[in-house]
């Protein structure tokens, strides 16, 4: 067979990789429209309503025209740091979607460690933003990258531990395991969710900390910093900037869906399973991520780093503590403890 | 076998070539980016010997936190590295003589030491076949069941040398002003807020 030998092979995983970009890029074209609809729409705007019907091409014209404009590159700036930041924090974005299963199966890279794949990128991504702003050589984008530093590595360390406690209920570090232990009669009452409820408020807001939307979007504030460590950037490398942004998200969206709202499963027992459930799911987290950016006024960065390291810290590290006591317990009906002990 | 080989011998070199950046990098944040270039290739060696897990930490422990303090620090500081460079003569004989006497360790234990006989099945705990049990579940068993005792010490000490550091360094200042949140949100206007009735050309008294 053709496609079990070496090169077929290769092209398959090529072709998957297409496919999953693809359909990343195109998505971020609607949801980039998509955020800014919503919020026009609760300061009661009209939002983007000229190119294409309602507006729906904005984000094309848009993406043409920061590729057509030209380059600028500071003076004082490190060039290839420089031009190395954008370029980290797009495919670093973009390389975390080959481990995020769309439905049974469907997925690039089935890894046995998946979930620390995906954590492991995802801390990765602070980079783009710390050399950014230092290459820079400017004062606004470096306090940009400073805070960004300091805010990205506080809050993965909830998020580290929020995940220990689904891992916990799961026993199995692979993504597509843990949809499968949400899976059961009772649809969407055997997700994550409902055992994991505190954890599921704390983790969206951490990974709205975590990839700087509002509320916490201090690296780029831009009534104190100007636009934080990508002012100095213009046309593809801020396109880059931008897009790695809104992967990230919707790769939240996606990691959010898959841990506590059952992935590719379907909610009502009878109907059937598939990816359309999965990104359905992301596109309702994609409202929550933009109604939270429209509504919540931004934080102080003193109270930004006390929510992280002395509310979400002890009560996620008190949650792991209380799950792990459940499931060895066999507490709640095995409700906590999905595993063949 | 081929293409692991060739795999191999890429992220080998981009290990290698990541620590002479460090070393001869004039810049101390280029340096520090080198030095993550040389714990990703590390991270791939690890991968493709098949210790997924141990990759995944050491990208998220090393790459993700470490060294994102590193640059922090770095970055803060305004290091000079030619005021550092002429102090090096000096220092050469030193650096010399501690890098001999690690290669001789290194020798020494390649070549002559060897466990006692009550260490040797502690230290080679063996790992079940992949199909029984893969990478994680095995460091797990390792960890949290045949070691437990000694990695929670491990943990312990860890713990001590954190607390240690910090009453080193935490000075506590008097007269600075802080935000207790609880009061914050219970402060009300009403006791927070007085209106007066200001008579022009009197002011207040």
């Amino acid at each position: 067979m053709f496609w079990e030998s070496g090169f077929g092979l290769f092209l398959l995983v090529f072709a998957q990789c297409l496919l999953v970009v693809a359909f990343v890029m195109i998505s971020l074209v609607f949801l980039v429209y998509g955020d800014r609809k919503i919020w026009a729409a609760v300061q009661m705007r009209r939002g983007p309503n000229v190119v294409g019907a309602f507006g729906l091409l904005q984000s094309v014209a848009d993406a043409m025209k920061y590729v057509f404009k030209e380059i600028v590159i500071p003076a004082g700036a490190d060039r290839p740091i420089f031009l190395m930041a954008p370029l980290i924090s797009f495919v670093l974005a973009l390389t975390a979607w080959a481990a995020i299963p769309f439905a049974s199966n469907w997925v690039v890279a089935n890894l046995n460690v998946g979930i620390l794949y995906i954590f492991a990128i995802s801390s990765l991504e602070v980079y783009g933003v710390i050399m950014g702003g230092w290459a820079s050589n400017s004062k606004y984008a470096f306090l940009g990258a400073l805070r960004s530093a300091a805010q990205m590595i506080s809050y993965e360390v909830s998020i580290g531990l929020i995940i220990v406690g689904v891992l916990i209920t799961t026993g199995s570090l692979n993504l597509s395991a843990i949809v499968m232990a949400q899976d059961g009669n009772a649809g969407i009452f055997n997700w994550y969710w409902l055992p994991h409820l505190p954890m599921v408020v704390l983790f969206f807001v951490s990974t709205l900390a975590e990839t700087n939307r509002p509320p916490f979007d201090l690296p780029e504030a831009e009534s104190e910093l100007v636009a934080g460590y990508q002012v100095e950037y213009s046309s593809t490398p801020f396109l880059l900037f931008m897009a790695g942004e809104y992967a990230a998200i919707f790769l939240m969206c996606a990691l959010m869906s898959i841990l506590f709202f059952g992935g590719w499963l379907s909610p009502i027992p009878g109907l059937p399973d598939g990816a359309l459930w999965m990104i359905g799911k992301m596109a309702v987290f994609f409202f929550l991520f933009a109604m939270v950016k429209a509504v919540v006024p931004r934080y102080r960065y003193d109270q930004l780093m006390r929510l992280g390291w002395k509310v979400f810290l002890p009560v996620s590290l008190g949650w792991v503590a209380l799950v792990g006591l459940f499931a060895q317990y066999d507490l709640f009906w095995g409700f906590y403890a999905r595993w063949d002990a | 076998m081929l293409i692991q080989t060739a795999v191999f011998a890429l992220f080998a070199a981009l290990a290698v070539g990541g620590g002479f950046g460090v070393v001869f990098s004039r810049n101390p944040v280029r340096a520090v980016l080198w030095l993550i270039l040389a714990f990703l290739a590390a991270a791939g060696l690890f991968v493709l010997q098949g210790a997924e897990f141990v990759a995944m930490l050491l990208v998220i422990v090393y790459v993700g936190a470490v060294a994102v303090l590193f640059l922090f620090v770095v970055m803060m500081l305004d290091v000079d590295f030619a005021t550092l460079r002429a102090g090096m003569a000096r220092s050469i004989p030193v650096g010399i003589l501690i890098s001999l006497l690690i290669l001789m360790m290194i020798v020494w234990q390649a070549g002559r030491w060897s466990a006692g006989s009550d260490a040797r099945p502690g230290i080679a705990s063996p790992t079940p076949p992949l199909e029984e049990a893969e990478n994680t579940v095995a460091l797990g068993r390792i960890l949290y069941t045949d070691h437990v005792l000694l990695f929670q010490i491990a943990g312990l000490i860890l713990l001590v040398a954190m607390i240690g550091a910090i009453v080193l360094t935490f000075r506590h200042k008097s007269g600075v002003k802080r935000q207790d949140v609880v009061r914050q949100m219970y402060r009300d206007p009403a006791q927070s807020i007085e209106l007066k009735d200001v008579d022009p050309g009197k002011g207040l008294r």
